[in-house]
């Protein structure tokens, strides 16, 4: 608790006059950006759910999509929100070490993803299928690869929340962190949950 | 060597044109003045100090002001030079291709980079401390907002003498934004620009949000908060609805003349019209993002300045909650003409003719709140009262619109143009100039002049009907918007030279306004009570100008009008309410870490619209390393202790 406020203010750590909550006031605005986020990923389903049949003589859904590999890269996806649920209730228990190992745990199977969607990437460029190819492939390209940025920037973030534990271990302003670090990885497995039906389920169907 | 440099800087740099010539040497002449003057008074760290690092929502408040009123210069000279072109027929002053130029940057100057910020400056100056709170919730974000804004717009000023402005109008509407038709650099800097300074609006959408949810000062229910907090929360709600919608579709835009990628092309399966939809289901909640908060400065004004209680309250909350919703609703009526069938097209024209009822709901709120008031017309009021027939017109000619079988003829054509030119001036620039007048003098601590600005509200609001009722009945005789010159027998030139002339009256109304302020600061009284109009919410309450932390001790609120009502009470000889004793009050630190973010952005932008990636890719790494270094800082803020407080506290009363 002590490392938390490394600044003049120890002692004044939940401090006085409105300013006690400034962390969950932090969460909330999380959830906020999180709206943000819902509204530009329904924008670009909108877009790929408008020109999916837009093949233009090029590869259909039906020939690209290997589903193996995607039904991996889901339940991986999937795997790792669970460890996140897990870090979070180290955390809450005051468990140190099982916090950052689920989160090591989290970020191994997130780069797993990554991993398996850059794969599939490449080996549908080989095939001739890019993003100049037609509107559907556009559209694909950028709803998947908008959803593989995320989860990116999200590995980075949480290999940086990892060191921040390390150093100081778990005070309010890093509990805050590995929570609304937590909220943004279930969130995109929400989104990839849609993905999955609407881009690749009903892609081959 | 010498060859190459030279043929780089021709394609580089805009030649050709005298106008821009001009511009180049004054946009050097201003460099070198203001480096001139800031290295002379030794004044570089005070300007890093005291501003670029700054995260007083006050002072960022500024800032957005002043670059505010920069653009709208800007803006403004484009509208002065599209004017001039019109005035006769077959003028030869600009360049059709000129004037593509100009009429995409005066739209998108106008409403991203001037309406945008003067609203989100007075949000800055007024919110934290209309809710008695100490500072927005996100001071950091705050400041990243403010400088990703300004980089954006410096990014998009930059075409004007390098590379070439953009020239497809301001949404940019594909296919004649796309490669095929638009492959110089113009488009990439409108792309750029507005995108770096669009996340910082939805940053600050966020940032108050939760500012109004979260930090309203003990007691100060979500029903007695004072209304231009209410008109800030509504557009806020739309901001953070509608601003992803631009970031997706503009970035498709861009994949598709980057990557060549198929969303918006003519071919390869894209679909322009789909372009024009996003950009719309954006654009149309823009507009009410802008207008809103306008309409809750008139009602702070409305009331301040007829000594009543704003009439209506709950109808007033709820009719801009009610436009919030609507306005997401309606984007089709800008595009009746797509063909999309007729219950399509009367889906759209009757949700647009219902946003005229919570509408006029206000409009009635705002007569009856004058109604037996004791009024006094100080600029502010002025700007009200010219505001209402003004927007109530407006307004009408928008229903007009809104007949789909009708909007057939009037698409595109100058009825149009002054429809919507009639409800952004006298909506919300003179809503905005309202409310840069009242709380001037909360901010800076001085009145401005209340001739010149009399002045200035005379020759706007006269010269605005002289240049755009002219223009309805253009419209209707058949002049489509954006035409460059028309010929003699068209007979359109005597309305379109009263136009320019209206034109000009509203240029000399913006110097008037320039004068008054230049002229405020050497000559008016410094106001001492803090509460110069006698006001109503808690703002008023304090020392203008307001001190770092704004209030000493947090007030407790019972009433909507709280201080109003404070003052009544003290008048009635009760005992004002009583002080809580002062505590350490804790501050954010400081921060290079926008400015510095915002650059990397700005530099990033640069490199992507070039095609440079050897500029793009620092940029963006420049970016990443700021959000790390500021993810892993934990030393960001620090406690105000009570001497000083009782020190500054005693200056600022001292003088009452």
């Amino acid at each position: 608790m002590a490392q938390a406020s490394a600044g003049a203010h120890q002692g004044h750590e939940h401090g006085h006059d409105g300013h006690h909550d400034i962390e969950s006031m932090r969460t909330f605005g999380f959830w906020i950006f999180l709206i943000t986020d819902c509204i530009l990923f329904g924008t670009l389903f909108a877009v790929y759910i408008v020109l999916h049949g837009n093949t233009n003589g090029g590869p259909t859904a039906d020939e690209l999509f290997a589903m193996p590999g995607i039904i991996a890269s889901t339940f991986i996806l999937l795997t790792s929100s669970y460890t996140s649920g897990l870090a979070v209730l180290s955390m809450n228990k005051g468990n140190v070490k099982g916090l950052i190992g689920w989160l090591i745990v989290t970020a191994l199977l997130g780069a797993s993803f990554i991993a398996l969607e850059v794969t599939e990437f490449v080996h549908m460029v080989h095939e001739g299928a890019t993003i100049g190819t037609s509107a559907f492939l556009s559209s694909f390209y950028t709803l998947v690869g908008t959803h593989g940025l995320h989860v990116s920037l999200g590995l980075v973030w949480m290999i940086a929340i990892i060191l921040q534990l390390s150093r100081r271990g778990i005070t309010s302003v890093t509990k805050r962190k590995v929570n609304v670090i937590s909220l943004y990885w279930h969130f995109l497995d929400v989104v990839w949950i849609f993905v999955f039906t609407i881009v690749y389920l009903m892609g081959v169907m | 060597m010498w060859e190459n440099i030279k043929q780089f800087a021709s394609e580089f740099f805009v030649t050709g044109d005298p106008l821009i010539y001009g511009a180049d040497v004054g946009i050097a002449l201003t460099m070198i003045a203001i480096v001139f003057i800031l290295t002379y008074f030794k004044k570089w760290t005070w300007l890093w100090r005291e501003w670029l690092t700054t995260v007083d929502h006050k002072r960022i408040g500024i800032m957005y002001i002043i670059a505010s009123i920069l653009m709208l210069f800007r803006g403004g000279v484009d509208a002065l030079l599209m004017r001039t072109q019109l005035a006769m027929p077959e003028m030869e002053f600009l360049t059709p291709e000129h004037y593509n130029q100009i009429f995409t940057t005066h739209g998108v100057i106008m409403i991203l980079f001037m309406a945008m910020p003067l609203m989100f400056g007075l949000f800055n100056i007024v919110v934290p401390l209309q809710l008695g709170a100490r500072d927005v919730a996100f001071p950091f974000l705050n400041s990243l907002s403010f400088w990703l804004f300004f980089w954006g717009a410096m990014l998009f000023n930059l075409s004007f003498v390098i590379g070439g402005s953009p020239d497809a109008g301001w949404l940019a509407y594909p296919p004649l934004s796309q490669m095929s038709h638009s492959p110089g650099v113009g488009q990439d800097f409108y792309i750029w620009g507005i995108q770096i300074s669009g996340i910082g609006s939805l940053m600050t959408g966020i940032n108050f949000i939760v500012t109004i949810l979260k930090m309203r000062a003990p007691g100060m229910s979500l029903m007695k908060m004072p209304m231009f907090s209410w008109s800030v929360l509504s557009s806020c709600v739309t901001i953070i609805f509608a601003f992803p919608i631009l970031t997706v579709t503009l970035a498709l835009l861009f994949l598709d003349r980057y990557l060549g990628a198929h969303f918006f092309t003519l071919d390869g399966g894209g679909n322009p019209m789909m372009y024009i939809n996003l950009i719309w289901m954006w654009g149309h909640p823009e507009v009410y993002i802008v207008i809103l908060p306008a309409f809750g400065i008139f009602s702070e004004i409305v009331a301040t300045f007829s000594r009543k209680k704003l009439f209506g309250y709950k109808s007033m909350v709820f009719a801009m909650m009610i436009i919030s919703v609507l306005s997401f609703f309606t984007w089709l009526h800008h595009f009746f003409t797509m063909g999309s069938g007729a219950s399509v097209n009367s889906f759209f024209a009757i949700t647009t003719m219902l946003i005229a009822i919570p509408t006029g709901v206000k409009v009635f709120n705002w007569l009856f709140t004058m109604f037996r008031g004791r009024i006094t017309f100080e600029t502010p009021m002025l700007w009200t009262i010219g505001f209402i027939p003004c927007f109530v017109v407006g307004g009408m000619t928008g229903v007009l619109l809104s007949v789909a079988p009708a909007d057939f003829q009037f698409h595109n054509s100058y009825f149009l143009i002054a429809h919507f030119h009639q409800v952004l001036i006298g909506g919300v620039a003179f809503g905005y100039f309202a409310g840069l007048a009242y709380w001037w003098p909360k901010v800076f601590g001085f009145k401005l002049n209340e001739k010149l600005g009399k002045w200035a509200f005379w020759l706007w609001n006269i010269g605005f009907y002289v240049c755009f009722m002219p223009q309805y009945i253009l419209g209707l005789m058949g002049m489509t918007r954006r035409v460059s010159s028309y010929s003699w027998d068209s007979g359109w030139w005597e309305l379109n030279l009263v136009s320019t002339i209206g034109g000009f009256l509203m240029g000399i109304g913006f110097l008037f306004q320039v004068w008054q302020i230049a002229h405020s600061i050497r000559f008016m009284k410094r106001d001492t009570t803090g509460d110069p109009w006698n006001g109503r919410t808690l703002e008023w309450s304090i020392p203008s100008p307001a001190p770092l932390y704004n209030f000493a001790t947090l007030p407790q609120v019972s009433s909507q009008d709280e201080w109003w009502e404070e003052k009544q009470r003290i008048a009635a000889g009760q005992a004002p309410k009583q002080q809580q004793p002062l505590e350490p009050i804790h501050m954010p630190k400081n921060s290079g870490i926008p400015f510095i973010k915002s650059f990397f952005w700005f530099i990033a932008g640069f490199g992507f619209v070039f095609d440079w990636l050897w500029m793009a890719i620092p940029g963006l790494a420049g970016v990443a390393i700021c959000m790390l270094a500021h993810s892993f800082n934990y030393d960001t803020d620090y406690y105000i202790p009570v001497d000083d407080i009782k020190r500054t506290e005693a200056a600022a009363r001292g003088s009452v």
